[in-house]
């Protein structure tokens, strides 16, 4: 290894399996902060510090230090949970947090506007309701995440479980959680890799890792953009194994050429059983292979790009014991959610509700998602599951409970998607201003007003009934996944984005950079052709970053430069 | 009075010039200017100070009597007045020396000829804290026969104050049962005390110089009351620019706090770490206008007030106190109404006292409406306006010409009608643009950094309390200091009440300041105190106090102030391991020691 280690490296080894001084930072009355490279490690264990931007020069002004806020999020593999959890989590975000939970685009939730003096009640509660933070962000496994399939009852079943299991076999292990936030006392003893950290020894993982699961035709985990894309094969209705696909990533730097967003590659297929296995194997090589000295190349999407898929399944046979078989055939159709009830193969009902931004609170202007949500939760017997869209299901609803449920819905007005466009109900944001210390420019804030605006082109146009990918990001790290977007913006800028076109409606193919750093009347000039041509001259049933494509207007080279250079006409 | 040109120095031209000058000048203006010139003077390096000039001039070779002039004095007022007086009786050929109380052997006594005692009073009618160990003494057992001694007493005080001038009082009783004589009776001076205190001493000095027989010529330029060094004095203040009003307070704060800057640029001032600053606060003008107008008064109505001509509103704007009620305003308004209850209440003092908490000139007026009262009276039955005094929150060494100031707004309702503090509200709502502040520094040697800059440091700010911290710690940054440094603050809410924070975590990020512990009492359920920091953390606060460190209270005087200081003898028992006396006698000893010093209001 290199003696050219960067700070994040470093602080990780030398934390002491996670620990680091994140007890005294807690305890620290004076500031509502923690230091940096306390701040690094407890990413591991879910949480990292925000600050409300909104009031920061305010407050640099009366000499007090930035708003200081924890971010938490959960552990949820597959996005699935409990009445009685649900209830719990509302409960915290009163008692811990801002009032409101925010649905993630990797199916879980998270708080904001946690106190520092919050942190420890919160982690408790949250454990005391069997769930936890642990690999929520760091240099470690994260969420699992998978389709949602509510028809799908048997699969969905399998799905989950191997979700679960996933996430298990990858969780950190060290005490430090634990002992800091659960108040257990520090045991002498341990201190060695076997004992405390067995699979990612005390350096951890070179970046984040993610692993998601789908089962064709559905792509709504969006599978293809994360480190391992697990796709189920089912055969005569039984799950017999997955494909894998390897290498995928959002997230790239502005101006860095050698960052970009990579889609997975598939690599083989592998049984059922051995799943699990295979997982801990794709990431024990990235955790032996991945770079160490340069973050923003540490990613395993780099790591195959180096490398290269041969020697990929060369290594996989070796850490796996047996190599990976052939690919099987598979089709995605769609990665967006189905609004509204379903019925599944058990005769349960599921309905999927449209939350923009996965945003759960009593509004000011009167929508009380979050009293409602609380309110079905009270009577719920089923489960909820959290899709990679930001939506939420109210799954397995029995026949005779769902009047009840329809009652509570129409009482508070909740939107099952035939409220919003097509187009509205499918966008996305991530959460940006006022908590994200990365956002340049707004997004969750900023999405009602866009969407709006592009209801009325794609009124203008005919195209109202069109489904059309929006994905907005603040920043070009993309946690809504703009780059699978059919239009995806990431904020430059206050006010001003860069364009990304030519997505599509699969997650299959990624867009590319159209303009740089424009402001909305620019963007919304450029697209009113566009929507215009391609309500002309459509295909039936084509999708406008089919269009787009087909017709043209962008191409379809997706090297890494098409990311960063505006398209040339 | 005309300068002849032909036996002086000057010339026709310098002597005419000035002689058209002097005739422009009042008196106090003259007076101003001769001391002016005597400080200027006396600034030069090799210029005869008025001690040495006078031990020529009154040099006969008898042995005189012994003149000792005490002062216990927690602003410097007092401390600036025995100096005054003691260089005066110097002039006059008297050999008189000037002592803080503290720094005085009380056995001494016995042995005094003659001895003045310049003394303010504190909170209820407590000595300040220089003063109690004499004050003690002279009480107690040992205190010896004194009928050997002259003595006077000029007592400094506040008529808003039920026990106005205490301890002048109780240091006057207490000599004359010891068997001492007074000199001259008792002065007991209001806030407005200058031309009073002046009197005085003049009329003090006069009954010496017949007792003690001393002979000598005045030397020219000791005048009274004049600047010596400085050209801007609480009599003569500059008006200072204001640079920064900013609101500390985060959002939601149920206080308001205000970062006040001022620009001492061209005014020859300098302050250290540990003064205050006086200002002369406006009142508010509305409040102004509903007097007027509930006494049927014209607002424009030529007055005087003191030596100055002005309008009934411009009086009661910057000359007059009206928000606050004195016993002989009570008293004299009590004969012009005819008000039965004021009459009653002025023969009780404890009731009076009462009574008089938290009402102002407007509730006087509406309580007991006055038939046919002229503007001039009513000016000239109204106290002076006096000037504020802040804690300044800077240090020279970093802040150069500007002087800071930490002032919270007071606010508050009584009798149906909301009020506010004059200098603070107008400090927070009435300064514009061009407003200028009436300012002065008013030296304060009894809450000085420790000179060895090594020495640790405990400084206990709650709320405004913070402001000669945050002055200490810009000091010590700039000396490079290496002594360590601890702050406790508390105030009401974290995030928003933390004072300076952003300051103080860098200092504690630069090593600057050691530790910071903080206690906000409207963060939780129960009530928190810095008090409580300070038990909590007892063996760490006894580990620094054994290594020399100087602890320093700062902040409110009635709560605050002895909860600390109980907490401090706590500490001390519990983790020094002593009993309550010993205890008491430690605190006692590091007060002797000037490593227990307070500013407390």
């Amino acid at each position: 290894m290199s003696n050219n280690l960067p700070d994040a490296e470093i602080i990780k080894r030398e934390s002491n399996y996670l620990r680091g001084t994140i007890i005294e930072g807690l305890n620290d009355l004076a500031t509502g902060s923690i230091s940096d490279d306390d701040n690094k490690l407890t990413k591991f264990h879910g949480t990292y510090l925000q600050d409300d931007r909104d009031q920061r020069d305010e407050r640099r002004r009366q000499r007090l230090e930035p708003l200081h806020m924890f971010m938490v999020r959960l552990r949820l593999p597959g996005g699935v949970l409990t009445p009685e959890q649900w209830l719990g989590l509302d409960q915290i975000a009163d008692d811990c947090a801002n009032h409101t939970l925010r649905l993630t685009t990797r199916q879980t939730f998270q708080f904001h506007g946690v106190f520092k003096h919050k942190m420890r009640p919160l982690m408790q509660a949250v454990n005391a309701l069997e769930l936890d933070t642990k690999g929520a962000c760091g240099d470690v496994n994260r969420n699992v995440v998978s389709n949602v399939n509510p028809h799908e009852s048997q699969v969905q079943a399998d799905i989950h479980r191997y979700s679960l299991d996933i996430s298990e076999r990858l969780k950190w292990r060290s005490n430090a959680y634990a002992e800091i936030w659960l108040g257990e006392e520090r045991v002498e003893a341990l201190g060695e890799d076997a004992e405390e950290e067995p699979f990612y020894s005390y350096y951890y993982l070179p970046r984040k890792f993610k692993i998601a699961l789908a089962v064709p035709p559905e792509n709504d985990a969006d599978v293809l953009a994360n480190d391992i894309a697990l796709i189920a094969i089912v055969e005569n209705g039984a799950l017999v194994g997955f494909n894998i696909a390897v290498g995928g990533g959002m997230g790239m730097t502005y101006g860095n050429e050698a960052t970009y967003p990579r889609l997975a590659e598939l690599a083989g297929y592998v049984p059922a059983d051995q799943v699990v296995d295979a997982c801990e194997a794709i990431a024990a090589i990235q955790r032996d292979h991945g770079c160490r000295t340069e973050r923003t190349h540490a990613r395993f999407k780099y790591t195959m790009a180096d490398h290269g898929m041969e020697w990929f399944l060369e290594r996989f046979a070796e850490y796996h014991d047996a190599p990976m078989e052939a690919a099987r055939d598979y089709v995605f159709t769609h990665n967006g959610d189905r609004f509204g009830w379903v019925e599944g193969e058990n005769g349960n009902r599921h309905l999927t509700l449209s939350i923009q931004s996965g945003r759960i609170a009593d509004f000011d202007d009167g929508y009380q998602l979050r009293t409602a949500l609380h309110d079905i939760a009270q009577v719920h017997t089923g489960e909820f599951r959290v899709t990679c869209n930001q939506n939420l299901i109210i799954a397995n609803v029995t026949p005779e409970k769902q009047p009840e449920i329809q009652t509570l819905v129409d009482h508070y007005g909740l939107d099952d998607g035939s409220q919003s466009s097509p187009l509205k109900r499918n966008a996305m944001s991530c959460v940006a201003f006022p908590t994200c210390a990365l956002a340049m420019a707004e997004s969750e804030r900023y999405l009602p007003a866009l969407t709006d605006q592009l209801d009325a082109l794609m009124d203008k146009t005919g195209l109202a009934d069109t489904a059309i990918n929006v994905r907005v990001t603040g920043c070009p790290n993309g946690c809504a996944r703009p780059y699978l977007a059919e239009i995806g913006l990431t904020g430059k800028a206050l006010g001003k984005y860069n364009l990304y076109l030519g997505g599509d409606e699969r997650g299959e193919r990624m867009n590319r950079l159209y303009r740089e750093n424009i402001d909305e009347a620019t963007i919304l000039g450029l697209l009113e052709p566009m929507l215009a041509r391609y309500a002309a001259e459509r295909n039936d049933g084509e999708s406008f970053g089919d269009f787009l494509v087909r017709s043209g207007i962008v191409d379809a080279a997706r090297g890494p430069e098409v990311f960063h250079k505006a398209y040339a006409i | 009075m005309k300068i002849d040109p032909s036996n002086s120095p000057l010339s026709a031209e310098q002597a005419n010039g000035l002689n058209r000058l002097i005739e422009t000048l009042a008196p106090h203006q003259f007076d101003w200017l001769a001391g002016f010139i005597a400080g200027h003077q006396a600034a030069q390096p090799g210029a005869p100070s008025g001690a040495t000039a006078s031990q020529s001039a009154g040099d006969t070779g008898q042995e005189r009597p012994s003149f000792t002039v005490l002062y216990g004095s927690q602003t410097g007022n007092c401390e600036g007045l025995a100096e005054s007086l003691s260089e005066q009786a110097n002039a006059h050929g008297i050999n008189a020396r000037v002592l803080d109380m503290a720094d005085y052997k009380p056995r001494q006594l016995k042995s005094e000829s003659f001895v003045v005692i310049v003394t303010s009073t504190h909170g209820e009618g407590e000595p300040p804290d220089n003063a109690l160990d004499l004050h003690e003494f002279i009480h107690g057992r040992k205190a010896p026969s004194l009928k050997h001694l002259q003595y006077a007493v000029l007592a400094l005080g506040d008529t808003s104050y039920e026990h106005y001038c205490q301890t002048g009082k109780d240091f006057d009783a207490a000599f004359a049962k010891l068997g001492a004589t007074a000199l001259v009776e008792r002065a007991d001076c209001d806030v407005d005390y200058d031309d009073e205190a002046e009197a005085w001493c003049k009329t003090l000095l006069e009954r010496l110089q017949n007792e003690a027989g001393a002979s000598g010529m005045p030397t020219a330029g000791g005048v009274s009351a004049a600047p010596t060094t400085e050209a801007y004095t609480r009599r003569y203040p500059f008006m200072a620019e204001v640079l920064d009003n900013q609101w500390l307070n985060g959002r939601g704060s149920s206080k308001e706090t205000r970062h006040i800057e001022l620009s001492l640029e061209g005014s020859g001032l300098s302050y250290q770490p540990g003064d205050s600053l006086g200002l002369y606060p406006q009142n508010d003008p509305t409040l102004v206008a509903t007097i007027i107008e509930r006494l049927g008064l014209d607002a424009e109505t030529p007055v005087t007030a003191g030596d100055i001509d002005t309008t009934l509103a411009g009086a009661l704007k910057h000359h007059r106190e009206i928000t606050l009620l004195t016993r002989p305003v009570v008293e004299k308004w009590a004969a012009f109404s005819g008000s039965a209850q004021l009459t009653e209440l002025t023969a009780d003092h404890a009731k009076l006292a009462e009574w008089l908490y938290g009402r102002d000139l407007l509730d006087l007026v509406d309580d007991a409406p006055v038939e046919g009262l002229d503007a001039q009276t009513l000016v000239e039955t109204l106290r002076k306006l006096p000037p504020r005094l802040y804690s300044i929150a800077s240090s020279q060494s970093a802040v150069d010409d500007e002087v800071h100031l930490t002032v919270a707004a007071v606010r508050y309702e009584t009798e149906g009608r909301k009020r506010e503090g004059v200098a603070s509200s107008w400090l927070a709502n009435r300064l514009t643009d061009d407003t200028a502040v009436p300012a002065y520094i008013e030296a304060n040697k009894h809450f000085r950094l420790p000179e060895d800059d090594a020495a640790p440091v405990i400084m206990i700010g709650p709320g405004t309390g913070i402001a000669p911290f945050r002055a200490f710690m810009q000091e010590r940054e700039e000396r490079e200091a290496e002594g360590a440094n601890w702050l406790l603050f508390g105030d009401r809410n974290f995030h928003s009440d933390f004072l300076y924070q952003s300051e103080w975590l860098a200092w504690r990020r630069q090593g600057v300041v050691d530790r910071i512990d903080v206690a906000f009492s409207r963060d939780q359920g129960e009530k928190v105190y810095v008090q409580q920091r300070l038990r909590e953390n007892a063996e760490e606060v006894w580990r620094w106090l054994e290594r020399g460190a100087y602890l320093y209270v700062c902040g409110d005087a009635d709560r605050m102030a002895p909860d600390v200081h109980r907490a401090l003898l706590d500490v001390i028992i519990d983790a020094g391991g002593k009993n309550e006396e010993d205890a008491t006698d430690y605190l006692r000893e590091l007060s002797r020691q000037k490593r227990y010093q307070r500013d407390i209001y």
